[in-house]
């Protein structure tokens, strides 16, 4: 069934680490297989970037003689493919022996760099962006956060997700938030269903987009992505999804300075939304925005067929 | 007629039912007599006893209120419910219970008999398969509220979500806001009063029952049309809109009734037995 959730401080920063942290370990009753994050901390501007990458998976760590070997030497590789491609790694973070953080200065094209990123075996992007950090792991809330220690993570706004897998398999790579690849700065994590997830990933397949997955959480990730680069801003291209998106959905987005919730015309997935002037939770259960309020808010429903977009 | 008046001032249900399969459960003339079950505790509503939920797991709290019945407590107040799930469930008792802050999903569900009062929100499911007593929230209401009831009355001050009263039996379902898409969808009995908007597909399929809306309905489900109102309607509006001090529309006659046009090719008035015959 899955739980997200996603908060947006206004006009200032907070403990954002520790606040997604509280809400999706309230959610882990509604998946326990794996734990997701979009994280954007105070952004970077001009052509420095944040990237979150890993080269092994947590459970190929416990297997095999010569893993460690290769990890060392997955690393070695992205370092050069790095300083081929020019770009200059500034700072360098080792979040667990196989999940890796680089900060790197890079003025050339974002799809070429991840491309021949992504061409190393057993090497894949989570994210890149000037603000956003994707972290995502096998386990429950409190092990990631500790794993990648989140806590006391500043900045605006977050996604989080707690998965049950279903329809793939329970591992990093099938784990949720997506990043719109190779677009910079935007997530999504999902609720629910797509029926149309082929033909949809077929149409943008011809446009030259690319899937690390089968799961229609990340179509939805890329398909915004690809609105805005034709034109539509971000309520824009979630309001089309609406129509064009065929299931039972409730999805939420983020972008560098947005957050955005969308749910289809069934209503069939659930959202509580808590607003404020200077905060925004939603999430699947009520419990999640109580875990960061713990007194009596008030909160609503959002109804069938509602798009909302709040800026940071 | 009198009768009839003296049903809807009591909240009874008296529509003119058509078919074999739809039973009267309460008759006019039924009043006074009062079903209990017989491990049902006795209680005074006089004796209160109040907690502090915060820090409980959920069936910790839910065995608590069932222990205070057990002491004869008739009026129970929980404090701090913290949005939990699944508070308030499976009482087949009279109880004044009272929750001092909102509740999670599946709150108040498969009751019979406490009268409980909400002061926060709820989520989904709210009241789901109750069979008589009251359920009254203050505040707003998530998807599938009542969803099943067969009687007792359930209210929401506030807007619900989506799917309100689905396969609702009896009972009455009152929101002073906004409801959301396909409220009413298979309706088999028993009213439901919507002040506000309605969403798309109202009363989507419904067999029986009464939907009255005080606002614009987005549109009408598959065999929902719309009905006169009638002054009897009047009435027991006024009635239960005054007994849940929610402020009365200024015309209650120009609310919209919405009942089922009995077209759907499944509908007729045959026992299961009778249509094998048939068929």
């Amino acid at each position: 069934m899955c739980g997200i959730a996603g908060l947006i401080h206004r006009g200032r920063s907070g403990d954002i680490g520790t606040q997604m942290t509280a809400m999706l370990q309230s959610l882990k009753h509604r998946g326990p297989d794996s734990t997701g994050y979009a994280l954007y901390g105070q952004g970077i501007g001009g052509d420095r970037f944040v990237m979150r990458f890993k080269v092994a998976e947590q459970e190929d760590m416990k297997h095999g003689f010569k893993i460690r070997e290769l990890v060392k030497e997955r690393r070695s590789e992205v370092d050069a493919r790095l300083a081929e491609m020019e770009a200059r790694v500034v700072d360098q973070a080792v979040a667990t022996t196989y999940a890796f953080k680089y900060t790197f200065d890079y003025t050339g094209e974002l799809k070429k760099l991840v491309d021949y990123m992504e061409d190393i075996e057993g090497v894949e992007l989570m994210s890149i962006g000037r603000g956003l950090e994707l972290v995502k792991d096998l386990g429950d809330a409190k092990m990631v956060s500790d794993q990648y220690k989140l806590k006391g993570f500043q900045g605006t706004h977050a996604l989080g997700h707690t998965r049950m897998a279903t329809e793939s398999d329970v591992d990093i790579r099938s784990a949720h938030p997506y990043w719109a690849y190779p677009f910079s700065d935007v997530a999504v994590v999902h609720n629910g269903q797509l029926t149309n997830y082929w033909n949809n990933r077929r149409d943008l397949e011809r446009k030259g987009q690319r899937f690390i997955s089968n799961c229609d959480s990340e179509l939805i990730a890329v398909y915004l992505a690809d609105r805005m680069t034709r034109g539509d801003d971000l309520e824009g291209a979630m309001t089309r999804s609406i129509d064009e998106l065929d299931g039972v959905f409730t999805y939420l987005v983020t972008t560098a300075d947005s957050l955005g919730m969308a749910k289809d015309t069934m209503a069939a997935k659930p959202m509580v939304l808590y607003e404020s002037d200077d905060f925004i939770a939603l999430a699947s259960e009520e419990v999640a925005i109580r875990s960061v309020f713990p007194h009596e808010i008030d909160t609503s429903d959002p109804y069938e067929g509602e798009v909302r977009v709040w800026r940071s | 007629m009198a009768q009839l008046v003296e049903a809807v001032r009591d909240g009874m249900h008296a529509e003119q039912l058509l078919g074999r399969t739809q039973q009267r459960f309460f008759e006019p003339g039924q009043k006074g007599r009062r079903f209990t079950y017989p491990w049902a505790h006795e209680v005074d509503f006089n004796k209160r006893a109040e907690f502090d939920a915060g820090g409980m797991e959920t069936r910790a709290i839910n065995v608590e209120i069932r222990r205070l019945m057990s002491e004869g407590n008739g009026t129970i107040v929980v404090h701090n419910p913290g949005a939990k799930h699944s508070l308030g469930v499976g009482i087949l008792n009279r109880l004044q219970l009272y929750f001092e802050g909102s509740l999670g999903y599946f709150g108040c569900g498969l009751n019979d008999g406490p009268n409980i009062r909400i002061k926060g929100r709820v989520g989904w499911s709210c009241a789901e398969n109750m069979l008589s007593g009251t359920v009254v929230i203050e505040k707003n209401a998530g998807s599938c509220f009542g969803a099943a009831i067969r009687g007792g009355d359930l209210v929401c001050k506030g807007d619900v979500g989506a799917r309100t009263g689905i396969d609702q039996k009896g009972g009455t379902i009152i929101v002073g806001g906004r409801t959301g898409a396909f409220s009413g969808f298979m309706m088999q009995r028993g009213r439901m009063v919507v002040l506000g908007d309605a969403g798309a597909n109202l009363g989507d399929s419904m067999y029986d029952g009464t939907i009255y809306v005080g606002g614009k309905i987005a549109s009408l489900g598959v065999d929902a049309v719309e009905a006169e109102m009638t002054d009897i309607d009047v009435a027991w509006l006024a009635n239960k809109l005054k007994t849940y001090e929610i402020a009365v529309p200024g015309n209650l006659k120009s609310m919209t009734k919405i009942v089922a046009g009995k077209q759907l090719w499944n509908y007729d008035n045959l026992e299961p037995a009778e249509k094998k015959l048939v068929l």
